[in-house]
């Protein structure tokens, strides 16, 4: 058993665990006692294989960027995530969940959703399955992202503001967790990154861990071997990265690097560096690190990709940083722009203002020429495109 | 034996009353007055709230008494230091009741060694897991002298809640049907059964009853099954109208008789 990974009660180190209301615990115990033997199951890795081939569009490809890696002078590979069908990566788990409440028998699926990605992929499996699906937005994310919230509602879901606190992505898995204590009997919560009580942030990385078991094929078919010297992923809640990271963490001579978002400047007040910023506390369940104040108040973050700006991380993550086994970096709105516009002109690939936190890591580190980095770039930017234009005035 | 103890132990077949309020809300100085007037007007023992940023056991009434408070600028810290007065205002059991974060932030040791230095009895911390207490904090808890109470709701296993009657010193916090602060009490054959289901098991601690319980139907409703019943919301939500003080004896005698 890795001492990277869960162990038996639920904690990664003194990370994890499940500070869940009595309200929750028989939907909470049901699954810590039920996701493994379901989705270690023939049935179900059968169908969720085939669904991420033949729906999803996996693999995603494993792109060595010719031009960026002259730039760099080194070897990057591209994850490309952003191929996926919605888009990003958020889907690998949305088809592991949607699966796994199907075999518990449930009938209605929660999600909450920032940039509303999350949400489109919780849409997309129950409209697959026919399952009647409420998503829980903040209200000025709803503002913000339009057409997410357009696609939602195509798909059949139910859209509701999240109207409390600060009416965004926190405010929104509160909201849903207060849905899930109202709705104990039939009800599957779909959790959209590594966060929330035990099992949920190993349950939605075994699903993201897809990533890096095929980057292994991937690495070994183009550079003979199966692990690069880097592997890069931006963290809002962690999810990409725990799945780059996932076959990787066991591996020393792969360094694991995950990126948060910087915001205005790690010190400016407006940003979401948890990881710096941040003290160990317990939110949504867990216990990990959080933005909050010396009385224990959780305090919103910031950054220009609404992906990122979450007020923790999950808990794995927390015990990565803090065992030292993954570095944990910081990029600015400014920064991650530059790196989106860079990959774009490069490349021809507009990258999610949150996978583009990750690229910009690179202008940070050196690299030998026969080194090979690997990039999670984690979704598309076309849910961002109103963003690039208005910051360059495109 | 603390305060709770003695409450129960002297009951007879009295309906317990507990009122709930948010520490700082309507004003950051409000807590001690209303405390005082609560207990004059014939509640039997109080539970004050500690605000917190992200409540998910709360409905919408005490979300915005929270934020309200913690706008206000309550903290912790403030608390007790108001509370520094409570025991020469207040001689009924007091029980603060929030979110384990800001405990863990505070410092459990500290926290329960504040608690008893001021008069609280009790604790009420529905986001801390049975487990946890057990592994971690009930030594601290037991060397404090004060009670931490556990939730059960309709789904909680028979075994469970054996487990809790086991764990607990004050009394068990009956939720009349799994749901968040504030959704009024709908008594059916379901929710008769279910308490019946509990009164049934010849739990050794005290039963009371709360979540939805706002007037004097539910009230009467829940003691006839229980040994107390605990209102929220219903009195938060008139902690924001005008002359609120004036207002508070009226709104006890109303739930009893
Ligand atoms: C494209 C993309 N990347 C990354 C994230 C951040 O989530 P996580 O850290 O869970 O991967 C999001 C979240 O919405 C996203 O849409």
């Amino acid at each position: 058993m890795s001492k990277y990974q869960v162990n038996d009660n639920g904690y990664y180190g003194n990370f994890g665990g499940a500070y869940i209301p009595e309200m929750l615990y028989p939907n909470v115990d049901e699954l810590q006692r039920s996701y493994l033997p379901i989705i270690q199951s023939e049935s179900f890795r059968q169908e969720f294989d085939q669904l991420l081939r033949d729906y999803v569009g996996r693999p995603s490809p494993l792109y060595r960027a010719g031009r960026l890696s002259d730039r760099y002078g080194t070897n990057i590979f591209l994850k490309r995530e952003d191929l996926n069908h919605t888009g990003a990566h958020k889907i690998n788990n949305t088809i592991g969940q949607i699966l796994l409440a199907e075999r518990l028998g449930k009938k209605r699926i929660i999600a909450e959703t920032g940039a509303g990605q999350h949400g489109v992929a919780t849409a997309t499996v129950c409209a697959l399955k026919g399952l009647q699906c409420v998503v829980y937005m903040g209200a000025i994310d709803i503002e913000r992202q339009a057409p997410n919230v357009a696609r939602m509602k195509m798909m059949g879901a139910e859209v509701i503001a999240a109207t409390s606190g600060s009416k965004t992505l926190k405010d929104a898995t509160n909201e849903a967790l207060r849905d899930w204590i109202n709705n104990p009997l039939d009800t599957h919560y779909i959790i959209g990154s590594v966060v929330g009580p035990h099992p949920y942030p190993d349950m939605v990385a075994r699903f993201q861990s897809v990533i890096s078991a095929e980057t292994r094929k991937q690495l070994l078919e183009k550079t003979g071997r199966e692990t690069p010297d880097y592997a890069v992923a931006c963290v809002g809640g962690g999810s990409n990265a725990a799945g780059m990271f996932y076959h990787f963490l066991d591996e020393p001579s792969v360094r694991l690097v995950a990126v948060e978002a910087a915001g205005k400047g790690v010190h400016s007040g407006e940003s979401a560096a948890t990881t710096v910023l941040g003290r160990e506390g317990v939110l949504h369940g867990s216990r990990s690190i959080l933005m909050q104040t010396e009385d224990g108040q959780v305090i919103e973050p910031y950054s220009i990709s609404a992906g990122l700006d979450y007020p923790g991380i999950g808990p794995q993550h927390a015990w990565l940083h803090k065992s030292g086994r993954a570095t944990y970096a910081a990029i600015t709105d400014e920064e991650a722009m530059q790196a989106g516009l860079l990959l774009t002109r490069l490349e021809g690939i507009i990258p999610a203002i949150e996978s583009a936190h990750a690229l910009a890591q690179l202008e940070k580190m050196t690299f030998g020429k026969d080194e090979s980095v690997v990039v999670c770039l984690s979704g598309r930017g076309d849910k961002d495109l109103d963003n690039y234009m208005k910051y360059f005035g495109f | 034996m603390n305060r709770i103890n003695e409450l129960f132990a002297k009951k007879g077949d009295k309906r317990i009353l507990s009122i709930y309020f948010t520490a700082g809300y309507p004003t950051l100085d409000s807590t001690l007055d209303i405390a005082e007037a609560l207990e004059k007007a014939g509640v039997d023992f109080l539970e004050i709230g500690f605000p917190y940023s992200d409540p998910v056991a709360d409905g919408p009434v005490i979300q915005h008494s929270s934020e309200a408070a913690l706008r206000h600028g309550m903290t912790l810290h403030i608390l007790f230091e108001q509370l520094k007065a409570l025991r020469k205002r207040v001689s009924i059991p007091v029980l603060l009741m929030g979110y384990v974060n800001p405990v863990l932030q505070y410092g459990v040791e500290n926290f329960c060694k504040s608690c008893t230095a001021v008069g609280v009895d009790g604790v009420i911390v529905p986001d801390l897991p049975m487990y946890e207490f057990e592994e971690h904090y009930r030594p601290i808890f037991e060397a404090n002298g004060l009670s931490n109470i556990f939730l059960v709701t309709p789904q909680t296993s028979e075994a469970r809640i054996r487990k809790i009657d086991d764990l607990s010193t004050g009394f068990i916090y009956l939720l009349s049907s799994s749901a968040t602060t504030g959704k009024n009490l709908a008594v059916s054959e379901d929710t008769t059964t279910y308490f019946s289901r509990i009164r049934g098991m010849g739990l050794k601690n005290p039963v009371v009853i709360g979540f939805g319980i706002s007037n004097q139907e539910t009230f009467i409703q829940a003691t006839d099954y229980a040994d107390g019943a605990i209102v929220g919301s219903a009195f938060v939500r008139l902690l924001g109208e005008a002359d609120y003080m004036e207002k508070i004896p009226r709104f006890v005698r109303q739930l009893r008789d």
